[in-house]
């Protein structure tokens, strides 16, 4: 399905799903629903760029790093593949003011998901560049280009394209796990779900529609992923438009 | 010292192993500048891994390999030879140029992108210069209406031939070409054999080439090397090298590869 | 900081509720098993429009949050009449989104199965039931295992999502002895080190399963 179809139908479930709220009465919540909304999207924003920057750094050091610098790496990777979301949310929130660091709730939703969807990315990227073919690193040698400037130019380039499918599935999987930051006492949307199911008891129309604004939000991540993937392959797998 | 008389390519007791597997055995090779060398010979023979150690792709287990005079594999280090460091290899790696078999370009770049990346970043002309330079080459090779396509758009010949563009681009001193018609389909080979046949007769250059294209190497080539199980069994002129092979394995492969066309 | 007789003290208080997460673990992923086949059959043999709502319904459960699907069942349900205890309706939570999850394994797993067998099937008269029991399920699933075996630690390691419907897992248990005693330290460390420890074997298991499926698939 082409992008604009896909954000299309986001904005729509996204857009609908408000409209049922006028139309179940339920209109004056939907300044605070929109709040929560804003919360959620600024962890998903925030966490994903987290995700990425710890994504590439640990990928890097995995790939390039010296023993010390590699075993970091594969530490970090393991501790937040091993464990879930919540206990590292939980751990952030609970135990670190223990050692004397105390977070902000939004902090701590924004670190710990992204570290946790970060150790995924760096498989990904890391997998990636490995799958360039080896005869792209013997043009880059043959030029005389340096190690760090074939990985950034010819390298890195080319393993882009093929990061993106699986890197538009992270930041869906970082979206979802927003909703565990109302666990912290974050007003995200999920937690605005909650405080208006206790005031008003309409559990299944809220709870029906908060899904249906995160829908929403999950398909226009989706498209944006798929046209940003259209954009990066634009080269690599042109059909030959002459013999 | 350098002299007129100074080998371009020199190959002193170069060995390569494999585990228990010797690859290349003493090998001893002296090319003179602006020499064209054919080497063929049967796969394993060790043929191609001349190339990639001249390249730097491969390290060498003994001996020392110089071009132009100095060690390429080795540095001088107080009168003596060591193995050489990234940056000795950097500085020296930049006089040879090489062509692949399965053409390398940069796939997420035009042909003249791929032709400009490496004057720019290697070589830091600006982008002009870059330009103009990529563009005067690819015109060479006949690629002028072509620069702004990307490989996927283009045939194996076209692409091979913006792949010797490119090597061109950093100015070499020795081009190595490997293999670099044996993935093309046999129409295309013409076109590359051509641009290949202008280049030694327009420009100074020594070239070193791994080819099956036996016709191609009679004509063009001054010296035909032929190597066996890692060793030179038999070298000669290109025009007498074919028609009077001496050794049996020579004349065994010939007679094989005549057989086959 | 880490006071070890606490940690020690709480050991046994936190091995009761690692059974609570395990039972919780194997109903959820026992229900996504055969929910993920249902619906990859259904959404592969079905008529059109049930495979355009199964599809629909698949993709809904993918693409939004677990949380909010445990609270919706758990609010909701009672409302029809359906009152079950938190620890049930987190199994149904969890099983109905991995059973999202597996139904795609399953569709990968029943497509690899080349054409050619379903054709010998038809040729031989087989009814569809037994088609299915005896040709292609064998052959469909030992090449999904190891992506199942995915699925089955990613179900454990969110089970703590039940703790916000107060089952007494691991998560909540911690939370509730760190209240209790003012030291979350331990709790939530050692519950962390248990989700890892099993993390890391599970995944260790399901890799040489993953190998010695390739030995065989290439002695075959």
């Amino acid at each position: 399905m082409p992008p604009w179809q896909l954000l299309l139908i986001g904005v729509g479930s996204f857009g609908l799903a408000l409209l049922a709220f006028v139309g179940l009465g339920l209109d004056e919540f939907i300044p605070g629903l929109l709040k929560g909304v804003v919360i959620t999207l600024q962890i998903t924003i925030g966490g994903s760029v987290v995700a990425v920057v710890a994504a590439l750094l640990a990928a890097a050091a995995k790939l390039y790093g010296h023993a010390v610098i590699r075993a970091i790496a594969s530490v970090y990777v393991e501790l937040f593949r091993g464990t879930s979301a919540l206990v590292q949310l939980f751990w952030l929130f609970y135990v670190l003011p223990h050692f004397g660091v105390t977070l902000e709730p939004l902090t701590v939703g924004i670190a710990a998901l992204g570290l946790n969807v970060g150790a995924y990315g760096a498989e990904v990227v890391r997998g990636a560049i490995l799958a360039v073919p080896k005869g792209q690193w013997e043009a880059a040698t043959a030029l005389n280009f340096s190690k760090s400037q074939a990985l950034f130019k010819i390298i890195f380039p080319q393993a882009f394209v093929g990061m993106l499918p699986p890197w538009g599935n992270l930041f869906i999987e970082l979206l979802k796990a927003t909703a565990l930051v109302s666990l912290i006492t974050l007003s995200d949307l999920a937690f605005i779900a909650q405080q208006l199911n206790q005031n008003t008891l309409r559990t299944v129309e809220i709870f029906s529609l908060v899904l249906f604004l995160y829908l929403g939000l999950s398909l226009a991540i989706t498209a944006g992923v798929r046209a940003l993937e259209q954009r990066a392959s634009r080269g690599l797998s042109r059909q030959r438009m002459d013999a | 010292m350098k002299t007129e008389s100074t080998p371009m390519v020199q190959f002193d007791n170069v060995c390569k192993r494999y585990g228990e597997l010797v690859v290349l055995d003493d090998l001893n090779l002296s090319i003179a500048k602006n020499e064209k060398v054919a080497i063929i010979g049967p796969s394993g023979s060790g043929k191609t891994t001349v190339l990639r150690m001249l390249m730097t792709l491969e390290s060498i287990d003994d001996g020392v390999i110089y071009v132009d005079g100095e060690p390429l594999t080795h540095q001088r280090q107080s009168g003596r030879l060591v193995p050489a460091d990234k940056r000795h290899l950097r500085q020296t790696r930049g006089q040879v140029g090489m062509v692949f078999q399965h053409f390398n370009l940069f796939g997420h770049m035009t042909a003249i992108q791929n032709c400009m990346q490496a004057p720019i970043s290697v070589m830091g002309m600006t982008k002009p210069q870059a330009r103009e330079l990529a563009l005067d080459l690819l015109s060479m090779v006949g690629l002028a209406d072509k620069v702004d396509q990307y490989p996927a758009q283009l045939s194996g010949g076209q692409q091979q031939r913006v792949a010797i563009a490119r090597a061109l681009a950093m100015r070499p001193k020795v081009m190595l070409f490997d293999e670099v018609t044996s993935a093309l389909d046999p129409e295309l080979c013409g076109e590359v054999l051509s641009v290949i046949r202008k280049l030694g007769e327009q420009h100074d250059l020594t070239m070193l080439m791994v080819t099956h294209q036996m016709g191609f190497a009679k004509e063009f080539a001054d010296r035909v090397c032929f190597f066996d199980q890692g060793k030179i069994a038999e070298e000669g002129p290109a025009e007498t090298f074919f028609d009077s092979p001496q050794h049996p394995r020579t004349k065994q492969f010939l007679q094989a590869v005549m057989q086959a066309t | 900081m880490w006071d070890w007789d606490y940690a020690w003290e709480i050991l046994p208080i936190l091995g009761e509720a690692s059974l609570i997460t395990l039972q919780a673990t194997v109903l959820g992923f026992l229900m996504a098993l055969v929910l993920g086949l249902i619906l990859a059959v259904l959404r592969m043999m079905g008529p059109k429009p049930v495979r355009y709502l199964v599809a629909g319904f698949i993709e809904f459960v993918r693409s939004t949050p677990l949380l909010i699907q445990i609270f919706f069942l758990y609010y909701v349900l009672p409302q029809f009449g359906i009152a079950m205890g938190a620890m049930l309706t987190g199994v149904i939570a969890l099983g109905t989104h991995y059973g999202a999850y597996c139904s795609e394994v399953y569709r990968a797993g029943l497509e690899g199965v080349p054409k050619g067998q379903w054709e010998a099937s038809t040729a031989l008269n087989l009814p569809m039931s037994v088609t299915f029991r005896d040709v292609i399920l064998p052959q469909a699933v030992p090449p999904i295992v190891p992506a199942l075996g995915n699925y089955l630690v990613a179900l454990f390691k969110e089970t703590p999502l039940l703790s916000a419907i107060a089952v007494m897992e691991l998560m909540q248990t911690a939370k509730i002895l760190g209240s209790e005693s003012f030291k979350y330290v331990e709790p939530i460390t050692l519950v962390g080190l248990f989700f890892l420890c099993f993390s890391l074997v599970s995944a260790f298991l399901i890799r040489r399963f993953e190998r010695r499926l390739n030995r065989q698939i290439r002695l075959s």
